[in-house]
């Protein structure tokens, strides 16, 4: 049921999301022809790259993947009314975690238990990341949005000094860790297809993918299914009654944050352990900001996290295959256009609903006048 | 030609899907006060922001003096002579009475030519009308009936002729209302036409010379206040015979169920909210606390619920936790103890607005078992205890998923309600019950309040209506300037004595 002025829930989240795409694709569509392109090839290009062959669809997913798991760590944080601006530094700790379960037991273990502990590792190590700049906010009332932000800066210098002096495999040039042996390697989609007698093309994408779909379920259940979501939830609505209701925000702050932190944690499965099989620097390369977007457009909900998280996918891959056919547009047009993406449907998201409201509320009201 | 001051003529105005002004017509005669009445919805708001241009009429006129006009903004209607004094004043605190006065009419960039121009028509005025201000008293420090004398003083200097005042008694002591309905009688005299909005009808009937009844968007009836009575304007406002009085068994009560022992109250700035406070609630047994808003009410009421700390003394719990500074306690403990609350706010704290109907309906006792299986919530659960609820307490719309923030006040009040009553608390703390809630809702609140108390309950009821406080205490106890100032004895109490203690301690502080 609908209140008064209320849009219908398909204009809500399925309409007004799309017609912000279709403005910022108008947009950089008027870019791409001020260079001197054509528009309507470039949007070709990155169509086909992203979604038009095997290998194209295997890196879309591969990239949807990591934001799948910085989306949700900014939406949890987002429904106890956090804004959690750290998802880069945390994903990038966490993947500290999962690098040192990997280097502890590739050689010993058997996949299927280190699987668990590089998870668990991931988690940790990016929840206690997340857990410093929550303590701050919830006892000595440091604002997070600072804290998070100079957590990053703080987790890039620790990694960098790790690498370079702590972690580095001797002998060699650049700040890497040796190579997991090949046991802790998370199977590829493309040869578990292999084994059922699927040939597909090779492409990074990993079983982490299907753990991000499995988180987005738990984060679902979690919110919206149990007594500590409602009381994150009432938090993050309302800090007065869930003080009346008995719920201590500074509990809910640490709780949320850590979990939080636990999520965005887990892009270490997909770069360090499913792609990368070891521990470098920078291999978070902003998914955890972009994680923030996703969580915006997705509406801070797990099933419109995968829908944004598949469509940055398709922007990174596709903007990928228009910086290599194209001489004129490089690598820094693809991130005009993702920013155009951002801001129409992050920060101009409200701008058509005054439009909207008109349109479909209109034949409700006349309805109810007769 | 017409000669009545305002004439409005068949106004219409939708929002959306709401109408909430249907065929509206009104006439002022000038130099009368003329009262508009009707329930909480009923469209009284929406027509005077009409006339005081905040709302445009989709259709309809607006007549003064007989000559159609159209008045587009609040420029327009200072222009037209139509001044309007809000529930909440818009004063700047840290300005003079003089500096408020003569904002927006400066009248040109150096102020000293304008300020001893406003100076000597606020001095004229206040002879004339018999509204003595200080002008150069700072708005901090001046008590709320002085505020609103100085609301009444800028409409007047910016020429009004016409003075609509809404709600304009409820945040004013008894005192201080009598005080407001002389100076009304005396603009009267001097030929202002004024309009009053209200929704007491001992008001109306105390001070008008003519009311019109509002309800659901429409004008429903006109009368002259002499020929009229409140039963009659009670039924026309709710459209059907409403119970004014309360009807009640005397009380029998039992042991205490809560016991308050020399508590203070210092809120952040350390200021003391409340002062060495004793009092104790018995089992089956109503306890008011009456004064003007402001006065500790609120934080005593947050103090027995857990939410504040008390800063000294104890607040013993029979069967429960004893609360001291050392050993503060929280909410939840209060509810398992079996302590339920009625927040003062139900927008603030009471429930959460974009919650569905059935969530904000376990707030506080979402640990329950009873809405848990495992670790998960037991949806299935909570929506039968929320229909439930919503049967018993005739909560409309009687929809679990509607959000809490599209249900009018009164079923956002009745929901709040459902929660703590059926919860079977041995101790009800209760604020503001029917604040914002409708004539038909109210009657129903009361009569559920009662029958907690003879199921043996104890009630701690906070009001600033002294009616509600009066028709439904046992026990009287009155607070002023953070102390108990008095207990008396519902039987013995009138609102005379409660009005006076409420007062004469806040002037004598005034006077130290």
């Amino acid at each position: 049921m609908n209140g008064p002025g209320q849009l219908p829930r398909w204009v809500d989240v399925g309409l007004i999301p799309l017609i912000n795409i279709l403005a910022a694709f108008i947009v950089s569509g008027l870019v791409i022809l001020a260079i001197g392109e054509n528009p309507i090839k470039a949007l070709t290009v990155m169509l086909r790259g992203a979604l038009g062959y095997e290998e194209g669809i295997g890196y879309t997913l591969y990239y949807t993947t990591n934001f799948i798991f910085t989306g949700l760590a900014v939406a949890v944080a987002f429904h106890a009314g956090l804004f959690n601006i750290g998802g880069e530094g945390q994903a990038y700790i966490g993947g500290l975690g999962v690098g040192l379960a990997c280097l502890a037991f590739d050689t010993t273990l058997p996949l299927i238990l280190i699987v668990p502990l590089a998870m668990v590792g991931g988690a940790v190590f990016g929840g206690a990341w997340a857990a410093v700049p929550a303590y701050l906010q919830a006892y000595r009332g440091s604002h997070i949005v600072i804290t998070t932000i100079m957590f990053n800066f703080i987790a890039s210098a620790v990694m960098v000094y790790l690498l370079v002096n702590v972690m580095i495999q001797p002998g060699q040039m650049s700040p890497e860790t040796r190579e997991f042996a090949p046991g802790a390697w998370l199977p590829f989609v493309h040869d578990l297809l292999g084994v059922f007698g699927f040939a597909v093309a090779r492409s990074p994408l990993n079983i982490s993918f299907l753990i991000a779909l499995a988180c987005c379920a738990l984060v679902w259940v979690f919110i919206w299914r149990t007594r500590w979501g409602y009381a994150i939830r009432t938090t993050g609505h309302n800090e007065t009654a869930a003080v009346y209701a008995g719920i201590d925000p500074k509990r809910i702050i640490m709780l949320s944050m850590c979990l939080s932190g636990a999520l965005a944690g887990l892009v270490g499965l997909n770069e360090i352990m499913g792609v990368q099989h070891r521990l470098l620097l920078d291999f978070t390369a902003g998914f955890g900001f972009t994680g923030i977007a996703v969580s915006l457009m997705g509406r801070n909900h797990p099933f419109g996290i995968v829908l944004a998280s598949l469509l940055f996918g398709a922007l990174y891959q596709g903007g990928a295959e228009l910086d290599f056919e194209f001489a004129t547009i490089s690598r820094d047009m693809v991130v005009v256009i993702q920013g155009l993406v951002i801001l129409f449907s992050g920060a101009l998201a409200l701008m058509v609903n005054p439009l909207m409201t008109r349109l479909f509320t209109r034949p409700a009201r006349a309805a109810e006048g007769t | 030609m017409s000669d009545a001051a305002i004439e409005l003529v068949r106004i219409n105005k939708r929002f959306g899907p709401v109408h909430a002004n249907k065929d509206v017509s009104l006439k002022v005669m000038p130099g009368t006060i003329h009262g508009v009445i009707g329930e909480n919805g009923a469209g009284k708001s929406t027509l005077m922001s009409i006339l005081y241009g905040f709302y445009q009429a989709d259709s309809g006129d607006i007549l003064m003096d007989g000559v159609p006009c159209v008045i587009r903004d609040s420029h327009d209607a200072i222009a037209a002579g139509i001044g309007m004094v809000h529930q909440h004043f818009m004063l700047v605190e840290t300005f003079t009475v003089l500096e408020n006065v003569m904002l927006g009419g400066e009248g040109g960039a150096l102020l000293a030519p304008g300020a001893a121009a406003t100076r000597a028509k606020l001095v004229e005025m206040s002879r004339t009308y018999g509204l003595d201000v200080n002008p150069d008293a700072l708005i901090a420090d001046l008590p709320v009936g002085a505020r609103q004398r100085v609301e009444i003083l800028k409409a007047l200097i910016k020429g009004a002729r016409i003075l609509i005042l809404d709600e304009p008694t409820g945040v004013l002591t008894p005192a201080e209302t009598d005080r407001l309905f002389e100076i009304l009688a005396a603009l009267r005299e001097q030929v202002v036409t004024i309009v009053l909005i209200t929704h007491k009808l001992r008001e109306i009937m105390a001070i008008t010379d003519t009311v019109s009844v509002m309800r659901g968007g429409e004008m429903v009836a006109h009368r002259r206040t002499a020929e009229t009575d409140p039963e009659e304007l009670a039924e026309l406002m709710v459209g059907r015979k409403v119970l004014l009085r309360v009807d009640k068994k005397l009380a029998r009560p039992g042991e205490p169920v809560i016991t308050v022992t020399g508590l203070t109250i210092r809120d952040a700035a350390g200021i003391e909210r409340v002062r060495n406070a004793d009092l104790e609630v018995r089992a089956g047994e109503i306890v008011g606390v009456a004064g003007v808003s402001g006065n500790g009410q609120s934080e005593l009421l947050e103090a027995l619920a857990g939410i504040r700390a008390p800063s000294e003394g104890t607040i013993r719990i029979a069967g429960g936790p004893e609360i001291t500074p050392v050993s503060p306690s929280d909410p939840k403990k209060l509810r398992d103890a079996g302590v339920a609350h009625v927040p003062e706010d139900r927008h603030r704290m009471g429930l959460v607005m974009p919650f569905e109907a059935r969530e904000s309906s376990i707030l506080g006792y979402h640990d329950d078992a009873r809405f848990n299986t495992g670790p998960f919530m037991d949806v299935a659960a909570i929506l039968a205890d929320c229909t439930n609820k919503m049967k018993n307490f005739d909560v409309r719309p009687g929809d679990p998923a509607l959000k809490s923030a599209n249900f009018s006040g009164g079923n956002q009040q009745k929901i709040v309600l459902a929660r703590e009553i059926e919860a079977r608390p041995r101790l009800l703390l209760i604020g503001q019950p029917t604040r914002g809630v409708d004539i038909g809702a109210i009657e129903f609140i009361h009569a559920n309040l009662i029958a907690m108390r003879d199921a043996g309950a104890g009630v701690l009821l906070v009001s600033v209506e002294l009616d509600e406080i009066l028709s439904l205490s046992d026990r009287i106890i009155v607070m002023s300037a953070g102390r108990i100032v008095g207990t008396v004895d519902a039987a013995d109490a009138d609102e005379r004595t409660i009005g006076l203690m409420m007062a004469n301690v806040s002037q004598n502080e005034a006077a130290a």
